[in-house]
């Protein structure tokens, strides 16, 4: 076997045998992505998406003469970032170069916090699936700026390894970063892959409720590195951890925190010893492979920033900003399902859709909230499924909500309630002017019924001597032909009624 | 004396990137030493009151307003770079990871 083949396929103990023999202890670093118009010590823009290197200057390019300045609002997403996760919020805070050499970050050292952050000793509490609360100690959360991005060129498969040279574009260095470093998280034995999941799921869902960042684990707006180490049980010393680095999906963050419990368990029942060292995720795969080992933090010759003044953030600024803090997310989960009476599957269902806001304006807006929920989980949630993209931007909740409206006074059937759906997302304007264009509405005029079913009842003399007959049953292919005729828009109970009633009448 | 070493100024160079001759791994080794010495002195006069000084301008709190001003065009970023592709700079293969 080639050596690399070797080194990617580790041992890996059964999960419940590591557990039985080990107790693992985790910390997470998540890196949060604010989402502030310009980074984090310069005016260029913060931008997703645009052309390469277009958004540098001297100070984000290390270049000389570049002076940094301190983006007033990415000090403030800090502070409200750290105040929702119950930090203290330091009265005198610094800066500091973390220095080291990788082409991702041109001033060869990273602008960061190391003895004063900027939040301290807060703590979030998680619910798993079973119900189970565990509590999250926040050691810290510092700000930061931002690497650029490298590309690896050459080599079969576009990694580090085997590249011929690597391309970097700086647009997203200086891009404001805050880190949130957890206390160690001990006891989480079997739970600990999903408490790794729960946790950022949680962080993220704080940073998005607070408008600080966009959130987007798919646009790198959420990293994680997740630290793992297990220790024997019966034994209180710790064991050496390992930091898997570029853990960035929830599922992933999961699959990474059980992939290395079974694989240190493994090396460490084989009687082997751990590597301090940062690990490579690969989603691919599904496995983590060896990086470099972990530098000591001496290493990075961390002194404060000369280039940049201390901040002391005043106490009214901090207390005003913390009455900005909206509604924690996971106590306004538990305030909506209540009021919507939905069923923990249903409202599952929304909260892992991504749509609680968009439900939420639905109901606002005069709809039920089975309504509303049916509506964006089901037929809305299927189009922006085959169209990819994200429900709520298919239709507004108003236009939802309105068509909600026609369907309950009994204007629409679900089906023609469909039709107009696509009509508004067409753009053919709101559900009544699509309803009024198409022609769509259910027709409730018994004369126009009447005259369909008399016409398919004389159309059909077997059928209409069987139903005289009383074998109502027969009456279907009637309704049927009726349903057909009317093109879909009548109330198929209420075409029932009168071809009962009908057959017993016309001569 | 400090216990500066000659090991500790070799490593300092390697993180630096900085390429020392053995003659001036000792002559630096003996002039940080005295720095650390000289710094050793002032530290035996600081109490533990003598708040640390990390900046000689009694200032705090200068920020910048989150408006974006213009960039630098490509041409002008990739001006300085020994090396380009396209309009990305182009660096040497990283060997230290995987």
């Amino acid at each position: 076997m080639p050596n690399a083949e070797k080194k990617n396929r580790a041992e890996l103990m059964d999960f419940d045998t590591a557990l039985e023999l080990f107790e693992p202890v985790l910390g997470f670093e998540v890196h949060v992505e604010l989402n502030t118009k310009t980074k984090m010590f310069c005016g260029c823009a913060n931008e997703f998406g645009s052309g390469a290197n277009t958004n540098t200057c001297p100070t984000c390019l290390g270049l000389p003469g570049g002076l940094p300045q301190v983006n007033k609002k990415a000090l403030e997403s800090s502070i409200r970032l750290g105040l929702a996760l119950g930090c203290e919020i330091a009265e005198h805070s610094r800066f500091a170069r973390k220095n080291y050499f990788y082409p991702d970050t041109a001033k060869n050292f990273q602008t960061s916090q190391y003895d004063d952050p900027i939040a301290h000793d807060g703590s979030i509490t998680i619910e798993l699936e079973s119900g189970r609360l565990v509590t999250v100690e926040i050691e810290r959360a510092h700000m930061e700026d931002d690497a650029g991005k490298l590309t690896h060129m050459g080599g079969a498969t576009g990694r580090i390894q085997g590249a011929d040279y690597s391309l970097v574009d700086y647009n997203r260095g200086g891009v404001p970063l805050v880190e949130i470093v957890t206390q160690m998280i001990e006891g989480a034995e079997h739970d600990a892959p999903e408490i790794g999941k729960t946790y950022v799921a949680a962080i993220r869902e704080i940073a998005k409720a607070l408008g600080v960042s966009n959130a987007r684990m798919e646009e790198g707006n959420v990293r994680c590195d997740a630290n793992v180490s297990l220790r024997p049980r019966g034994s209180n010393v710790l064991g050496t951890r390992t930091e898997t680095k570029n853990v960035n999906s929830l599922r992933s963050v999961e699959r990474a925190v059980r992939y290395e419990i079974q694989r240190q368990a493994a090396v460490l029942a084989g009687g082997g010893t751990i590597t301090q060292e940062t690990r490579h995720w690969h989603e691919d795969t599904g496995i983590t492979s060896a990086g470099r080992p972990k530098s000591d933090a001496d290493d990075y010759r961390y002194f404060p920033e000369p280039d940049l003044l201390p901040m002391a953030p005043s106490r009214e600024w901090v207390e005003e900003l913390r009455l900005t803090l909206p509604e924690p997310p996971a106590a306004r989960r538990k305030r909506l399902q209540a009021a919507w009476g939905f069923a923990n599957l249903e409202f599952q269902d929304v909260v892992n859709s991504d749509l609680l806001d968009a439900v939420e304006a639905t109901v606002a807006a005069g709809a039920s909230a089975q309504a509303a929920r049916k509506w964006w989980t089901g037929e809305i949630a299927r189009l922006a499924n085959v169209a990819g993209v994200a429900a709520d931007s298919l239709v507004t909740p108003e236009q939802l909500a309105a068509l909600i409206q026609l369907v309950e006074a009994g204007t629409l059937t679900d089906r023609l309630a469909r039709q107009v759906l696509e009509g508004v997302i067409a753009g053919e304007g709101t559900p009544a002017e699509v309803v009024e264009s198409r022609g769509l509405a259910v027709v409730s005029d018994d004369g126009a019924l009447i005259a369909a079913i008399d016409a398919a009842l004389l159309g059909q003399p077997d059928v209409l001597a069987k139903i005289r007959d009383g074998k109502v049953q027969a009456a279907g292919a009637v309704i049927g032909a009726v349903m057909k005729a009317m093109r879909g828009q009548a109330d198929a109970a209420r075409v029932r009624e009168l071809v009962l009633e009908r057959a017993q009448a016309i001569e | 004396m400090s216990e500066i070493t000659a090991e500790q100024v070799a490593h300092l160079a390697y993180l630096a990137r900085i390429d020392l001759s053995p003659l001036e791994i000792t002559n630096l080794t003996h002039d940080l030493g005295q720095i650390v010495d000289s710094i050793a002195k002032v530290s035996e006069v600081a109490t533990a009151d003598t708040p640390a000084t990390s900046h000689p301008m009694p200032l705090t709190n200068v920020f910048r307003e989150d408006i974006v001003v213009p960039s630098l065009t490509v041409e002008q970023a990739l001006s300085g770079a020994p090396d380009r592709a396209g309009d990305k700079f182009r660096v040497p293969a990283i060997l230290d990871e995987e």
